[in-house]
């Protein structure tokens, strides 16, 4: 499987997920995004050494996924783009604090090995709560909560045209990437010589496409204005879900 | 280039918000005042288009590695500053959502490092000066190869600062400005040229198409080829000079060992540093813990905060593994 074709297939995996019928799909929005927010605010704002805290907030993302009915595996799996760059910056801390902090029955554990752990666990826990709400929640009601909390309508409306384009497009990619590798086999990527042509001539059907989705857009009445979402209603589960997890929180920074 | 939520604190990552939301608000006015509708389906599809192409290799000759496409430059040199920053803002959150690259609390940062840089900065003071007098294929490979390596370089910087004022690295500034600067260098040379073809091709098929062109003027509009390659040369040299700037402070370089540096008192010096911004975050985070001010009471609480934490995490994972069960099970049956 090409690439390109395993982006594609995370993306139409994630508009499954984001279709199902389950208690955590059908949370408003509104409810999700903040708690999302809040939560890695609470996680990243933790202390380089506050290793028991780290681990007790561990319980929000495992708990959730399995409410979600979520694979933990398909999460972590999307570790590894934002891997690279939190190894390189944690990864010298060892070496660099080496001061005695911790001792686990004989083994002694320096600061710099407990903020690399503690790092890692940031990351992690960032990149799994963005998944829970991603695949409980459409971009359109992602969108219809970034309205509620008043974010101007000309970006939300590219927002979800992005979205709406970037299947499409994709497979337009994936077909582009399939002719030109059948007529070039021997080559990995783009020869040098077609990067202009080749591309080029994919941006000017693009462009025309962006004039016929206008054309269409004008003809169903677009006049700037936008329908973002289903417009729902906050129920007493939202608020239960919100306050049981803002007081789990607390009561884990305050505790640990 | 991609920070993640781990490497910011909320302090940081709340300040970048506000310069990336001042930005978008005053790109957002200039926007309506252009009050042209047509824009936004632009807006919405060239971003996709920037997304998909960054699924696409490009081979690099003479190597065996691929490049992208930089997309803020392509983007401003498309749809202008305003609009290219705010579709950039659509790609990024997207990008954060679907493929976790970035994050939610490290948008505002990411919007900073990447798309103000290579919307304002590559557009502004690189393509718009470069193209007033009309557009010339030398020209727009000049302007891209400079736009993109001067808004990779200054968005790599960036990505430095906010980790350092974050607290997160034990990394001495220098060493890490040393390592990410030269790497970005690299990487926007090759995505200047990617876009520079691209750019070039559009100007042969569809100049109507390129932002902040003036009227052509032969004689003034054209630059020469040796013209081009003097300012690459001029472009590469002050880089190779500031890179070589920062290697010449750590003249250890390659043989620069973990145990001289540790020994070091540049430690002591950083130290400072972080104590600064670690006392900034506990003033302004949610919830400062102030039982973590020295190691020795890190050391005391730990050990069993961390075994009694790892005993209620796993309870309370399998009671709502139990429950999962018990719902997959009512489910079936």
């Amino acid at each position: 499987m090409s690439g390109i074709e395993k982006q594609l297939r995370e993306i139409d995996k994630l508009n499954t997920l984001q279709q199902r019928d389950q208690w955590m799909n059908r949370r408003h929005p509104l409810v999700k995004l903040c708690l999302t927010v809040v939560y890695i605010i609470f996680v990243v704002s933790c202390h380089k050494y506050q290793l028991s805290t780290m681990v007790m907030l561990a319980v929000y993302p495992f708990m959730m996924f399995n409410f979600a009915d979520l694979s933990l595996k398909d999460a972590i799996y999307r570790m590894r783009l934002i891997l690279p760059i939190v190894m390189a910056v944690g990864i010298f801390n060892p070496f660099m604090d080496r001061e005695v902090v911790m001792e686990l029955g004989n083994i002694t554990l320096t600061g710099g090995v407990i903020s690399m752990i503690t790092l890692m666990l940031k990351g992690l826990y960032a990149v799994l709560s963005a998944y829970l709400l991603i695949a409980t929640t459409t971009i359109e009601d992602i969108c219809f909560a970034l309205r509620r909390l008043h974010m101007p309508k000309i970006l939300v409306t590219v927002i979800l045209l992005i979205d709406r384009y970037i299947y499409i497009l994709g497979q337009e990619a994936e077909r582009i990437m399939t002719a030109y590798q059948l007529r070039a086999p021997s080559q990995k990527g783009i020869h040098y010589k077609a990067w202009g042509p080749l591309v080029g001539q994919w941006l000017i059907r693009s462009m025309e496409r962006a004039q016929v989705v206008y054309e269409s857009m004008t003809l169903r009445g677009y006049r700037g204005e936008f329908s973002y979402g289903k417009k729902r209603k906050l129920t007493a589960p939202d608020f239960l879900l919100l306050t049981v997890w803002l007081v789990a929180f607390v009561v884990i920074r305050k505790g640990f | 280039m991609h920070m993640a939520d781990a490497l910011l604190s909320p302090a940081v990552a709340g300040t970048m918000y506000v310069a990336s939301a001042g930005v978008a608000a005053y790109s957002i006015k200039k926007i309506r005042e252009e009050d042209d509708n047509k824009k936004v389906p632009v807006m919405g599809v060239m971003g996709a288009f920037v997304f998909a192409t960054q699924m696409l290799n490009f081979t690099i000759p003479g190597t065996g590695s691929s490049g992208h496409l930089c997309g803020g430059m392509l983007l401003s040199a498309l749809l202008g500053p305003y609009a290219g920053f705010l579709t950039m803002i659509g790609v990024l959150l997207i990008q954060g959502l679907f493929f976790a690259d970035g994050g939610l609390l490290a948008l505002g940062a990411n919007i900073w490092n990447m798309a103000f840089y290579g919307c304002f900065i590559g557009s502004m003071l690189i393509w718009r000066p470069m193209m007033k007098k009309g557009a010339g294929k030398a020209k727009i490979i000049a302007a891209s190869v400079l736009g993109c390596v001067l808004t990779l370089q200054l968005g790599a910087f960036s990505v430095t600062l906010e980790t350092l004022a974050s607290g997160i690295t034990e990394l001495p500034f220098g060493i890490f400005v040393a390592t990410m600067q030269p790497i970005h260098l690299a990487i926007g040379a090759v995505e200047g040229l990617i876009t520079a073809a691209v750019l070039v091709f559009i100007y042969e098929a569809r100049p109507e198409f390129l932002w902040g062109v003036g009227s052509s003027d032969t004689k003034e509009g054209k630059l020469s080829t040796k013209a081009t390659i003097t300012i690459l040369a001029v472009v590469a040299a002050v880089f190779a000079g500031v890179v070589s700037l920062f290697a010449s402070a750590f003249p250890d370089g390659l043989e620069w060992s973990m145990e001289n540096v540790a020994g070091t008192a540049e430690l002591e010096a950083t130290g400072g540093i972080y104590d600064v911004m670690n006392s900034i975050q506990s003033a302004t985070s949610f919830l400062p813990d102030y039982a973590f001010k020295n190691s020795e009471a890190v050391a005391g609480t730990s050990v069993s905060g961390l075994v009694g934490g790892i005993i209620v995490v796993a309870l309370m994972v399998g009671i709502s593994y139990l429950v999962r069960l018990g719902a997959k099970k009512t489910k079936s049956e």
